[in-house]
């Protein structure tokens, strides 16, 4: 998009700055988890990495409402950090501490629910997170809200009864829900073209009625503008927008997965198109940002996930005895 | 207090519709319910008296219909959901066990999940097994759900009152074959705590506690009980989830003896947990095996002798009980 462009989207230099930041916090947070896991075995249990996608989140965040309400899955921690949940409570949750955003009883999977910024929910069971965001856009319409629903999912929910239903139902009540395929090419290590009989996912959005976009999910800026287009349309005119963004995992399914299943040529062919390196030298090549900029941006990112850890490390697990409390709400 | 004698299916209209009108958040939706009334007429009028979006009729989707309910009550409404069948709840199991029971407790507290699902079990109506099964005890392995099951008009409508006001998923259970049957219920507004269980009828030589459609066959043995001088003490269990054990130890304690009968699969049903748990809790106070009156481990059959046969009734609870008398 010609620089000129960005204005006209409300992409000024600040607005730009922020979402650099946003996406480094993601690549940085990300690192850190890896690291805790596998180097110095501090993190235990199953855990799926965001690498290699934050243009998907932040451009998506960055042009939604603060009170749009957002379900993800189980790779949370990039929509969570993008929704604007305090690093430090991600961290938290994961270290399985009170003091984290589900006081530890979620952990990693579900370290994006806190709706206090309407992050509202995450799933660990694949597909299951759309037929909710149904829910949640019939609820926000029911309300005659201003806000409206984003739902994010993977390629292998693609396939499953709950993604078939959810979408017809959304289609059909036309609720204000944005539903965000991102296609990483792999269901842990099941290929696309190995369990999706249609030639393109967007055509099962289109096949529901649905107004469907293919979104370059490499690009912040290009998930941005459709982001906002898409989330006009659904908040003015209360009708649903299928969004497939092409993206690709820099490593594997879950924390300890290797990803030695695909391609090395193939691998190499998506790192090199990594969001964050292509997005920097766009802003230096168009002087919308100095490298000065970009160096400050890069250490408060790691400042911030090294506060994180160091709030996550303090504190300690609810008392065994509290874990009853959680069970039932009270009140009538 | 005034009485009338109301069906139990118009008993649970009167309950929708009370809720509806005091709480403009409730919404219904469900297969047939609204222009076709419901397949079992228990929402009939509802649509023409709250209109088109307050009462949805769904897509044969139940996936889709349990998890509208979960979406809908995290953005603070109340919805109440119709599965037609409770055949057709393992198809949403994934919502209503693995998300709405949880999303309380994984969240550490955030969200809750205020909803019920309301369905029913139709065994006694020649449906076959398909459309005939009553599984309510795979829901103790959820903690986080509720469970009711109203046995009479009065309870009905009282329950489903409180499970519509109640912040927590509950699955509310009816009895196909008891929504013709009438009862009195009051014209005054009431309700009926969840948690709480009822002693129908009291005694002094055993226990007999009734879930939902048993718990009018228990009374019908209590009174051939009686002819045969001996005393029994019938509860309606009311609510599953949480379990009133007290109550049930309570009388336990003074009589001795126990059945439980059911309309469940006698192994792993709701007999089966209920013993064990009076067994902990009161094992010096019994005389007497504890004899869990229920069906056979056979799918539902559809002939007609043949499911009277294969279902639990009043002589088959008055045998269980002649059984430990004199023990």
């Amino acid at each position: 998009m010609p620089e000129g462009d960005y204005g006209k989207h409300g992409l000024t230099k600040e607005k730009l700055r922020q979402m650099l930041q946003k996406m480094l916090l993601l690549r940085k947070f990300e690192e850190k988890i890896e690291e805790l896991f596998l180097v110095k075995g501090a993190l235990i249990g199953p855990s799926h990495l965001y690498l290699g996608q934050e243009a998907i989140a932040v451009g998506a965040m960055s042009a939604l409402q603060p009170d749009d309400l957002t379900v993800t899955t189980y790779r949370g921690h990039g929509h969570a950090l993008a929704k604007d949940v305090p690093a430090k409570l991600c961290m938290a949750e994961l270290f399985g501490k009170s003091t984290g955003t589900c006081k530890g009883l979620g952990g990693s999977m579900h370290v994006a629910i806190y709706p206090k910024t309407g992050s509202l929910y995450a799933t660990a069971i694949v597909g299951s997170g759309l037929p909710i965001a149904a829910g949640v856009g019939l609820g926000l319409k029911q309300k005659k809200s201003k806000n409206i629903a984003a739902c994010f999912f993977g390629d292998g929910a693609v396939n499953t009864g709950a993604f078939h239903e959810a979408l017809n139902l959304i289609a059909l009540w036309k609720l204000p829900v944005l539903l965000f395929c991102e296609n990483n090419q792999y269901a842990m290590s099941t290929p696309v073209e190995r369990a999706v009989s249609s030639r393109s996912i967007a055509e099962r959005g289109r096949s529901y009625g649905m107004e469907t976009v293919v979104v370059n999910g490499n690009d912040v800026v290009s998930v941005y503008v459709a982001t906002r287009a898409a989330a006009e349309r659904a908040r003015r005119e209360s009708q649903p927008v299928f969004l497939e963004c092409k993206t690709y995992k820099m490593k594997g399914h879950g924390v300890y997965d290797k990803g030695d299943y695909r391609p090395k040529d193939e691998v190499a062919k998506w790192l090199e198109r990594d969001p964050i390196v292509t997005f920097q030298k766009r802003l230096l090549e168009r002087k919308l940002l100095t490298q000065t900029e970009i160096n400050n941006a890069d250490a408060m990112a790691r400042q911030e996930v090294e506060d994180a850890v160091a709030f996550a490390t303090e504190g300690s697990p609810l008392p065994f005895e509290d874990l009853k409390k959680y069970v039932y709400a009270e009140g009538a | 207090m005034k009485l009338r004698e109301i069906t139990y299916a118009e008993a649970l209209r009167e309950a929708l519709r009370e809720e509806m009108i005091r709480n403009p958040n409730v919404i219904l939706f469900g297969e047939e319910i609204g222009i076709f009334g419901g397949a079992y007429k228990i929402t009939r009028g509802l649509l023409e008296e709250f209109g088109p979006e307050r009462v949805r009729d769904t897509p044969i989707s139940e996936i889709a219909i349990a998890v509208a309910a979960v979406g809908m009550a995290l953005t603070g409404l109340k919805p109440v959901a119709e599965i037609m069948y409770m055949d057709f709840l393992p198809i949403c199991l994934d919502q209503l066990a693995t998300q709405a029971a949880k999303i309380r407790f994984m969240s550490g507290g955030q969200l809750k999940v205020p909803m019920v699902l309301r369905t029913q079990y139709s065994l006694g109506r020649q449906h076959g097994s398909q459309h005939s099964q009553f599984f309510p005890s795979l829901f103790f392995q959820v903690p986080g759900l509720k469970v009711v099951l109203p046995a009479t008009p009065y309870d009905a409508k009282g329950l489903l009152k409180s499970a519509i006001r109640d912040e927590n998923p509950v699955l509310f259970i009816e009895c196909g074959i008891l929504y013709r049957t009438k009862g009195p219920v009051p014209e005054e507004e009431y309700t009926i705590p969840l948690g709480q269980a009822d002693v129908k009828k009291k005694g002094d030589d055993v226990t007999i506690v009734g879930v939902s459609r048993l718990v009018g066959e228990a009374l019908s043995a209590a009174k051939k009980l009686e002819d045969k001088g001996v005393s029994a003490e019938v509860i309606d269990i009311r609510t599953l989830q949480p379990l009133d054990l007290d109550a049930i130890t309570e009388s336990v304690k003074r009589t001795s003896r126990l059945v439980i009968a059911s309309d469940d699969v006698r192994t792993g049903g709701v007999g089966s947990e209920i013993s064990a748990a009076v067994l902990e809790s009161s094992f010096d106070y019994l005389d007497a095996p504890i004899i869990r009156v229920a069906c056979p481990e056979i799918p539902v059959p559809f002939s007609p002798s043949l499911e009277q046969m294969y279902m639990p009734n009043a002589d088959k609870i008055v045998q269980a009980v002649d059984g430990i008398m004199g023990r």
